[in-house]
């Protein structure tokens, strides 16, 4: 097992009354991508605030990269980048400009700051852009200047706090081919956020989070485990005679409705030959729908986990500000 | 600790950079003192005019270095919605996860603040021909190390309520209630010596008065009304004590 490298020790975060990260353990590994998965407001980014030292927890320890968060700021620092959930670069300023304002805030010897801030370009695909204002660019070019930003100064752990939200699903896609070649090009370690499911299962492991609580944190593939399965669906010459050769000789439990059959299988990939080695030509049709990390939230928490999207992101907004102004009172 | 130099300049050149970028601003410091001297000032120089101190020839030239601390004080003030700016649109987090001290990112604002303060009110001077001030160069150079006092100060003022503010409609209504006070109560377009003595006590405890009396009798060479380390004891005292303040309200900043 590889090193951990954040390691989080029974974390609480209270504002005023309101407990927005409740006694939370878990640790990260090098080289991983370690996801948090959960819906707004679960408490993801304020967990995300404090490993990185800009929020102080009520309780807990939390050590990055060897550095208390609290007591060794600057070191923990050092050793993080940060893609944050909202923009966060300088409109007024070049996408150069902007580069070279966080090389020195990192402390990159000048003399290696063009060097540094070429490469990171060309690795988003941004190079031909260096002289251009930021406020001119388009929400994806924006993300990708972010992306060579947070990299700049060589960082152990990127962090990615909903990196996608508000991109185009072609845009989302070429996001994470530039993350999965940072990744296996640097061997950085990845900590990620997001309430995309499609994006969790990038992740070596995922912690799922909701109100403040992490409630399961496995690999994707342990973390399907934990629901029924895959759902198959049989339409059957004879549906009743196949269930009740799938009820001798199999565990399934099919149900039958007219000419259909359903029924939960784990691992389907492996057992469908077996289904045809019983039925054969019986079947006339066969659909698997593989288990996703929506059902496993579902099955977790008992909702869907874009049901509070429908609220729409401005209310998850809304909450983030009145906790803003919470914190201001204490 | 000897990081926080290289820090500060950091951070103040960002605000430099995107300060000469603000045409806007350049503007309005180009037409405030403008409507003040000429349009204001022209028809309170015959109401006024008669109870200038000794040395002074016109009421233009007595309310000249008022202009000058002026558009300090707007610049200064404004310079504070830097923050607000910031933390709006996410670039304080980007400097918070920075490894910088929280020092530096307090001075750094205000030290760019400040410069761009004494650049805005520098402007002033294009005017001083057209009013037939007598004045050297030497004078002129000798002023702006009082005017940079001023701009540290009042900017310090300025990023404190910034820091104290989650809205640009919220900073604006605060501007009201300091800028125009501080500034009708410097002494910049009168002279505090004929005010009624409730007055002079307010007057007395406005750090712009002794920016006003400062400038004004470096700029045209006439006797201050404190004691000229009075003035710049209060200012950098002032300062200090806000500055202070901003330092320890950066520390708790979060984003």
């Amino acid at each position: 097992m590889a090193d951990v490298i954040i390691d989080v020790q029974k974390l609480t975060k209270k504002f005023g009354s309101f407990t927005a990260v409740d006694n939370i353990s878990f640790d990260v590994r090098e080289g991983e991508i370690f996801g948090f998965l959960g819906p707004n407001g679960a408490g993801k980014t304020t967990t995300i605030k404090m490993i990185c030292t800009i929020l102080p927890q009520t309780v807990g320890n939390i050590q990055v990269n060897g550095f208390d968060t609290q007591r060794q700021q600057k070191e923990v620092r050092r050793s993080v980048g940060i893609i944050f959930q909202d923009p966060s670069l300088d409109n007024n300023l070049t996408v150069r400009e902007n580069l070279y304002f966080h090389s020195r805030l990192y402390h990159i010897p000048g003399r290696e700051i063009p060097g540094k801030i070429d490469s990171a370009l060309e690795l988003v695909g941004m190079g031909e852009r260096k002289k251009d204002l930021v406020r001119i660019l388009s929400g994806g070019m924006k993300r990708r200047v972010e992306i060579a930003r947070g990299i700049l100064h060589a960082p152990k752990i990127l962090f990615l706090d909903e990196p996608t939200i508000g991109l185009d699903p072609q845009t989302r896609k070429h996001m994470w081919e530039y993350v999965l070649q940072l990744k296996a090009r640097e061997n950085m370690t990845m900590f990620l956020t997001t309430h995309y499911m499609e994006e969790a299962e990038y992740c070596d492991r995922i912690a799922v989070i909701d109100h403040g609580k992490i409630i399961a944190l496995d690999t994707p593939a342990n973390l399907k485990r934990l629901v029924q399965g895959d759902l198959v669906t049989l339409v059957m010459r004879d549906s009743v005679r196949a269930a009740k050769i799938l009820r001798e000789k199999t565990e399934y439990k099919p149900v039958v409705e007219n000419s259909q059959l359903q029924f939960y299988i784990k691992e389907s990939r492996d057992r469908i030959p077996l289904l045809f080695k019983l039925l054969g030509d019986e079947i006339l049709e066969l659909d698997v729908k593989k288990t996703s990390l929506d059902d496993v939230f579902i099955h977790l928490t008992g909702r869907k986990i874009r049901e509070e999207e429908a609220s729409s992101k401005s209310s998850a907004h809304e909450r983030m500000k009145y906790r803003a102004r919470m914190t201001r009172k204490i | 600790m000897i990081a926080v130099i290289p820090e500060t300049l950091t951070i103040a050149h960002r605000e430099l950079i995107r300060g000469v970028r603000e045409r806007s601003r350049l503007l309005g410091s180009l037409v405030r003192p403008f409507i003040w001297l000429f349009l204001l000032g022209t028809g309170l120089r015959a109401v006024a005019g008669g109870a200038l101190p000794p040395g002074v020839e016109n009421y233009q030239h007595y309310i000249f270095p008022g202009m000058i601390v002026m558009n300090i004080l707007f610049s200064s003030i404004m310079a504070g919605t830097s923050v607000i700016w910031d933390r709006e649109f996410g670039f304080l987090k980007e400097i918070l996860v920075a490894p910088v001290s929280r020092t530096s990112i307090a001075l750094g604002k205000t030290i760019g603040g400040a410069s761009m303060a004494v650049f805005h009110s520098a402007i002033t001077f294009v005017f001083i021909p057209f009013l037939g001030i007598p004045v050297d160069w030497m004078k002129l150079l000798l002023v702006l190390p009082c005017m940079y006092l001023v701009a540290f100060a009042v900017t310090s003022l300025g990023m404190l309520i910034a820091c104290r503010m989650r809205s640009f409609e919220g900073f604006g209504i605060m501007n009201n209630f300091v800028i125009m006070p501080m500034f009708f109560l410097s002494g910049a377009m009168y002279s505090v010596a004929a005010a009624p003595d409730w007055l002079k006590v307010i007057i007395g405890i406005n750090p712009v008065n002794y920016g006003v009396d400062l400038v004004r009798s470096v700029f045209l060479g006439i006797a201050p009304s404190h004691p000229l380390w009075l003035d710049i004891t209060v200012l950098a005292g002032f300062a200090l004590a806000l500055q202070a303040v901003v330092i320890v309200l950066f520390r708790k900043e979060s984003g």
